[in-house]
């Protein structure tokens, strides 16, 4: 057992650590203010390495772990989780997809540009009606000539007016649909400018206002047949495969969220004076700090765990769903307590806690919500339920493997 | 073009702690980063590199760990670095300093151009960069707000030096060494890709015997003219705080500006 971070961790990390508080902080609360997502921020994401952080460098990444991917979301979410949120569409639920399911010309063509940072990607699975009800999706793909036709509302997507690249997911076996079998359902690489594909913004979320969030409708899009992911009805697995991805991205997020708060709360608590003394004197103000430190660690811990069973290239889904149930509703609470340890203060956008508690809610809900992630728990527990193996698992971290250029 | 860029680790800190009984720095649970004006320096230098092409190296005298500020600077993107580390350097004051990294300087040889930051932040001296060029007899350009023009081929530069009251603009011919400022560039950060290169490169450690032309009674202590004597932070400055009343903002700034100008401060 070893808990130390190695000498590329530690670089990694300072590194996204100081991009994060000079080219993020400083505009951040704006941002928010306005509802705006500022796409200047991808190309210098691009220039660092970062959107392709841990794709083999054969494909245009930068060749790293995955857990540098956790640290990097750590410390994204740390200053503004709208661009975190990047990361866990870009490179939980998409990139790695295609790492994990993808062929080679797939690869070549879509992961290749991703991981350079020239074409950004998200996941297009929850629609208007179904979220945790993942059958529940009303989305078909039918077959015509060498083409699928893509018909369809998806909803709640990340980056979904910003994205080139969108993986979706529709029925392509309509009895199997009617019958909730989830092997009529398959995956589709599409992209933005085909016929009939059309996205938007949504507006009025209680957070990460600085992100963009909205939906794709599809209306009779042709997508060519090489363009599937995986085999046909292969899609819930992917689907479901990919969340594994992207909910680590969540959780090490999170953690960060965690310790923003943290940090704040400890910085207000030894400044602002109460009743002759600092707050942080007071000694239930105390245990709200202690709470964070508690679950900051233990957060930290779960997806720092959940990462190195993927760099191990063992099935995490349980690991990193418990990661990501503890991580978020921790944020969440751990927000509650920022904005109460800061008071009045902390109830005005003069401080940055709100935000944080704002920002923290959606996280609880989206990628498994912490009611599905608790019915995974328990039915782990009570051996209902588990991990069948896959049949592209994704691909144990090997660094020469990452690494070698061709 | 070769560019020589000669760093140094230091506390991060600006409030740095000072043993009273040795009266040495306490390092002790203090983090390590680049002495921030040497990132300027590197910084300028990987910009002639893309500008003229060629190749950047990085040189630092200091313990072992100061491995991880020259990591730091081919993550940033040099090519090459080397550390200059010997229990025989150690206790070397400015001038020790400076001859022993113009000594490793001569033995890497051909170079067209040495950057330094203006001073680092633990000592604050600014004397290791001019008494290299002096030990090398080259030309120094110090507190270079920026390179005006610079042309390997003829050998010369133009540079603004940043003085207190002005700038100035000087030409001399190359080699020669600059100390650089703040304000000359911004600093790129590493890249993930730098970061990998980095962590796989084997730095060069040099030590007294890989430099034989360098004579033993010259270097670290024996070598250091300077004694210091004693070390000391000078008592915290105490002040009186005066609110300045006033019916209007407008009035209680024009009290403020009076009683500044009485005070002769502005």
């Amino acid at each position: 057992m070893d808990f130390t971070l190695s000498e590329e961790h530690l670089m990694v990390q300072k590194m996204v650590r100081e991009f994060a508080e000079r080219e993020i902080a400083p505009t951040v609360k704006e941002n928010d203010r306005k509802h705006t997502f500022d796409r200047s921020i991808l190309p210098k994401m691009a220039a660092q390495g970062i959107l392709g952080i841990c794709i083999p460098v054969r494909y245009g990444g930068a060749g790293m772990d995955y857990i540098s991917l956790g640290l990097t979301c750590e410390e994204l979410e740390r200053v503004d989780t709208s661009a975190r949120v990047i990361m866990s569409v870009h490179v939980g639920l998409n990139s790695l997809g295609l790492l994990q399911w993808g062929t080679e010309e797939q690869k070549q063509k879509y992961l290749v540009p991703q991981a350079m940072g020239q074409k950004i990607a998200t996941y297009g699975l929850t629609e208007p009606a179904a979220g945790s009800d993942v059958l529940g999706i009303q989305s078909t793909a039918r077959r015509e000539g060498d083409h699928w036709i893509l018909n369809g509302e998806k909803m709640w997507i990340s980056l979904a007016d910003v994205a080139d690249h969108f993986l979706i997911f529709a029925w392509t076996d309509m009895e199997k649909k009617r019958v909730r079998d989830h092997t009529g359902m398959s995956a589709f690489i599409v992209e933005r400018g085909w016929p009939g594909l059309e996205t938007g913004t949504i507006h009025g979320k209680l957070g990460v206002r600085a992100g963009n969030t909205g939906f794709i409708s599809m209306t009779d899009v042709p997508v060519p047949a090489e363009n599937m992911l995986g085999l046909e009805g292969e899609g819930f697995r992917i689907a479901m495969s990919c969340l594994d991805n992207g909910r680590y991205t969540v959780a090490a997020g999170a953690t960060g969220l965690i310790r923003a708060c943290l940090e704040a709360s400890v910085k207000y608590a030894n400044e602002r004076q109460t009743f002759g003394v600092p707050i942080g004197q007071h000694q239930l103000v105390q245990q709200m700090i202690a709470n964070m430190v508690l679950k900051y660690e233990t957060a930290r811990l779960l997806y720092l765990r959940a990462g190195w069973l993927k760099n191990q290239g063992i099935r995490n889904t349980r690991e990193t769903g418990l990661a990501k149930w503890f991580a978020t509703q921790s944020s969440f609470e751990s927000a509650d307590d920022a904005v109460e340890i800061h008071g009045a203060y902390g109830y005005s956008d003069e401080y940055d806690v709100e935000r944080y508690l704002r920002n923290s809610k959606g996280a609880v809900i989206y990628e498994g919500s912490k009611e599905i992630q608790q019915l995974m728990q328990a039915q782990y527990a009570l051996g209902y339920r588990t991990d069948k193996p896959l049949r592209c698992e994704l691909p144990a971290y090997d660094p020469e493997e990452w690494q070698r250029e061709a | 073009m070769h560019a020589i860029v000669c760093i140094k680790q230091v506390p991060d800190t600006t409030d740095v702690k000072v043993n009273p009984e040795t009266g040495t720095l306490i390092r002790e649970g203090v983090p390590s980063i680049v002495n921030p004006f040497d990132t300027y320096a590197i910084e300028e230098a990987l910009r002639l590199r893309e500008k003229f092409g060629g190749k950047v190296t990085v040189i630092s005298m200091g313990p072992p760990q100061a491995k991880e500020a020259l990591k730091e600077a081919i993550a940033m993107g040099a090519d090459e670095a080397i550390l200059l580390s010997d229990r025989a350097f150690a206790g070397s004051d400015t001038w020790a300093t400076a001859y022993t990294l113009a000594n490793a300087i001569r033995k890497i040889g051909d170079f067209d151009i040495i950057l330094c930051g203006k001073q680092a932040i633990d000592g604050d001296t600014g004397q290791v960069g001019p008494g290299i060029a002096r030990q090398l007899d080259i030309e120094q350009l110090t507190y270079v707000f920026k390179i005006q023009e610079i042309d390997f081929q003829a050998k010369r530069v133009r540079v603004e030096r940043l003085l207190e009251e002005g700038r100035e603009v000087v030409e001399t011919r190359l080699p020669a060494l600059l100390t650089v400022v703040k304000d000359i560039n911004q600093p790129r950060y590493p890249t993930i890709m730098g970061i990998r290169r980095a962590t796989r490169t084997e730095i060069p450690v040099w030590t007294a015997v890989d430099l034989p032309d360098a004579k033993p009674d010259l270097l670290g202590l024996k070598g250091s003219p300077t004694q210091v004597v004693r070390v000391f932070n000078p008592p915290p400055r105490s002040g009186q705080i005066v609110m300045i009343e006033g019916e209007s903002p407008q009035e209680q700034a024009a009290k403020l500006a009076d009683l500044l100008l009485k005070e002769k401060v502005i």
